[in-house]
């Protein structure tokens, strides 16, 4: 075959590359691959596997004197544990908006970091809080109640002792 | 034998001689051009000594002026000096635990010798060099230093700014008092914030970078032990790696850009050099003759015309920079002397901070974030970094550049847009604080509305808006992008006022902190 006078190539049709570039290009790609899936890999490493946070269920009992519409918080639990005659609810009081804790009281709950207000089943009535507060999974016996924190529930389901 | 003995003799006679020597030749051959005082010394002084050799070895007199630069880059690598070696000091006692932290700072504060200066210097630089560091992006701005070449050296500073928000933002975490631990919460929910938008259109489940976002940041799903030490490594390690990496590009591109921006006619307007202060140029003929090492981009001084206007860097250049750095390390130390660190009570996750604030230059993104998390933590902010960077490939204009407030519409361009800047922000804050906001009227609306129309993201608009008007009526981009960026740091100043001297407990808005309520 002789070589036309003006080689008109296409895309599928392409310039020629010598074997010594072909090589060369090719372990260039090889290379950056081969670095680029050894960083993919590295990033793994910061990604914990294993979450280091305490158990996310707790057990507490109610104290006697607690009054339907009043709230229990238990000591270094950001929840807020309610008992009315319908049942046993707990509320989470960790803010929806950036995770400040809010402060249970006889309207509902008022966060002090930007200002969100929750009415008393946890639904937002002013400020930047994109959702409502969670309700937790409660299980009653006595007067013994377990939280779990990291299940929640429908709002407005309340628990009994069965 | 005679001749042994004196052969000894003179041997150990010569041993003497070069032990006698030995200083003086150690000192020439450290530093090998002698004493800076003629021309040549002075150039062999600036590119024979690795430290200094990154600046060139004449130094333009339009450079040198005060009004040129304010010496506020010199400033902020100064400040970042200032915090690397008393960073590296407070590190001898600091303890990157929750359980121990917050004692060793104390220990730093209160027992440790100097300790507490230290601490204070570390904290006044880093603020100084936030302020130097936006200062200094505002005087780049202004005498339009971002237009081609140096459009990429822009780049790289606002990639510094954000290393440099990093830097002051991890730092004040490490104390694990309640300021940090609660500054620690609002940050890595603000890293979750996309959330806002995932949980309004439920793809969560499927979907979810900020819960990785804010995964990756705390390493737990609590603010703990694990987020400690990220923010410990960030903090000493990567960031400050980051941004030595970037300032050497910074400092690299400086020169190769041909030197700081000056106006086309800087030659014909600076005044003639008095006798007294010029320097004999070229009085030896070189005793080896130079190529051109690199070729640098834009005008070169000496090529066609004498080096006229150009002194040597050595004293010039060098002792103006020592003389800014001098003075950033007496405003840090003064700044230190006069007012202590702050150290709140020990980190407390069942009481926050009431009000939590954030460091004074957050205050104006907390203000935002105080409408929507996500537009005020991340989709203005992000909005704000690309259109900063967008500027140099935007304004491909030539007039003014050099100048400072050059362009189209010039000064009174950037006073109108001041009186808009500052203004707007104050009627949609005190609209917002009378009324309330979208959530307050209508309880049921859909998030993603508030999301998208809050008083942050309708600043935002009217910037915008006014600023296509500033590009119609000069029919110029620059003048679009002075009214921007002229409004934009007007809007940083308000929110940042009302953030740190208007928001009290709950965030509520108080005339003054008197007036907050107590119990």
């Amino acid at each position: 075959m002789t070589v036309s006078a003006k080689p008109m190539r296409s895309r599928l049709d392409p310039e020629p590359i010598s074997r010594r570039d072909w090589l060369g290009l090719t372990s260039l790609w090889a290379m950056s691959a081969a670095l680029l899936f050894g960083i993919i890999g590295m990033m793994r490493l910061p990604k914990a596997a294993v979450l280091s946070s305490p158990s996310k269920k707790f057990r507490v009992a109610l104290p006697d004197t607690l009054a339907a519409g009043d709230a229990f918080v238990p000591p270094g639990r950001s929840v807020a544990i309610f008992r009315d005659a319908a049942g046993v609810h707990a509320i989470s009081t960790t803010c929806t908006h950036l995770g400040c804790v809010v402060k249970p009281g006889p309207n509902g709950f008022e966060c002090p970091c930007h200002g969100s207000r929750f009415a008393t089943d946890g639904s937002v009535t002013k400020g930047p809080a994109p959702r409502a507060l969670p309700w937790l999974k409660v299980s009653v016996s006595g007067s013994v109640v377990t939280v779990d924190e990291g299940t929640t529930i429908a709002a407005g389901t309340k628990s009994f002792d069965s | 034998m005679d001749a042994a003995t004196t052969e000894r003799r003179s041997a150990l006679g010569d041993f003497v001689q070069n032990l006698k020597a030995a200083p003086g030749r150690m000192y020439a051959s450290a530093f090998r051009s002698g004493a800076p005082t003629t021309d040549r010394t002075r150039s062999t002084f600036v590119f024979g000594n690795v430290f200094l050799h990154l600046h060139s070895v004449r130094t333009h007199r339009w450079s040198l002026r005060w009004t040129t630069t304010f010496g506020l880059g010199i400033m902020s690598a100064s400040a970042f000096l200032i915090t690397l070696v008393t960073g590296v000091m407070v590190m001898f006692y600091y303890k990157p635990s929750p359980d121990v932290a917050y004692q060793s700072i104390k220990d730093i504060h209160f027992v440790v010798p100097t300790g507490r200066l230290i601490r204070n210097i570390h904290r006044w630089a880093g603020n100084v060099m936030v302020v130097a560091v936006i200062l200094h992006l505002a005087r780049a701005f202004y005498t339009s230093a971002y237009r081609r070449p140096r459009e990429y050296n822009w780049l790289v500073g606002i990639m510094l700014l954000v290393v440099t928000l990093g830097l002051s933002f991890t730092g004040y975490l490490l104390p694990w008092d309640q300021l940090a631990y609660w500054a620690i919460t609002i940050g890595a929910n603000i890293a979750q914030s996309p959330r806002e938008i995932t949980d309004a259109l439920g793809i969560t489940t499927w979907f979810d970078p900020g819960g990785f976002q804010r995964l990756l940041l705390l390493g737990s799903d609590v603010v703990g032990p694990e987020a400690l030490i990220r923010f410990y490594l960030l903090h000493v390690m990567i960031l400050p790696l980051g941004l030595a990496a970037l300032a050497a590009v910074h400092f690299w591109r400086i020169r190769k850009d041909g030197g700081i921006v000056r106006p086309e006619d800087a030659d014909q307007r600076l005044a003639l050099e008095p006798a007294s202060r010029t320097y004999p140029v070229f009085t030896e003929a070189p005793a080896k003759t130079y190529s051109l090492a690199a070729i640098v981009r834009g005008r070169t001084p000496a090529v066609g015309r004498g080096p006229e206007n150009t002194v040597p860097s050595m004293p010039h250049l060098f002792y103006a920079e020592l003389g800014v750095m001098m003075l950033t390390l007496l405003v840090s130390v003064a700044l230190s002397l006069l007012s202590d660190a702050p150290l709140k009570e020990i980190a407390n996750a069942a009481v926050p901070e009431n009000p939590a604030k954030a460091p004074w230059y957050f205050l104006g993104l907390q203000e935002m974030v105080s409408f929507s998390a996500f537009m005020g933590g991340v989709g203005i902010p992000a909005i704000v970094l690309i259109g900063l960077a967008l500027i140099p490939y935007l304004d491909r204009e030539i007039s003014g550049t050099g100048e400072w407030f050059g362009g189209p519409g010039g000064w009174s361009l950037v006073k109108r847009s001041a009186v808009v800047g500052v203004v707007t922000p104050m009627l949609i804050e005190a609209f917002a604080i009378r009324f309330g906001w979208l959530r307050e009227w209508f309880p049921h609306i859909p998030q993603l509305v508030v999301t998208a129309v809050n008083p942050a993201t309708l600043l935002t608009a009217v910037y915008a808006a006014y600023s296509v008007w500033c590009i119609r009526r000069h029919s110029s981009a620059r003048a679009g992008a002075l009214g921007l960026f002229t409004c934009f740091l007007g809007g940083f100043l308000v929110l940042t006022i009302i953030g740190t001297y208007f928001r009290g407990p709950n965030w509520m808005f108080y005339w003054s902190p008197s007036d907050w309520p107590t119990h």
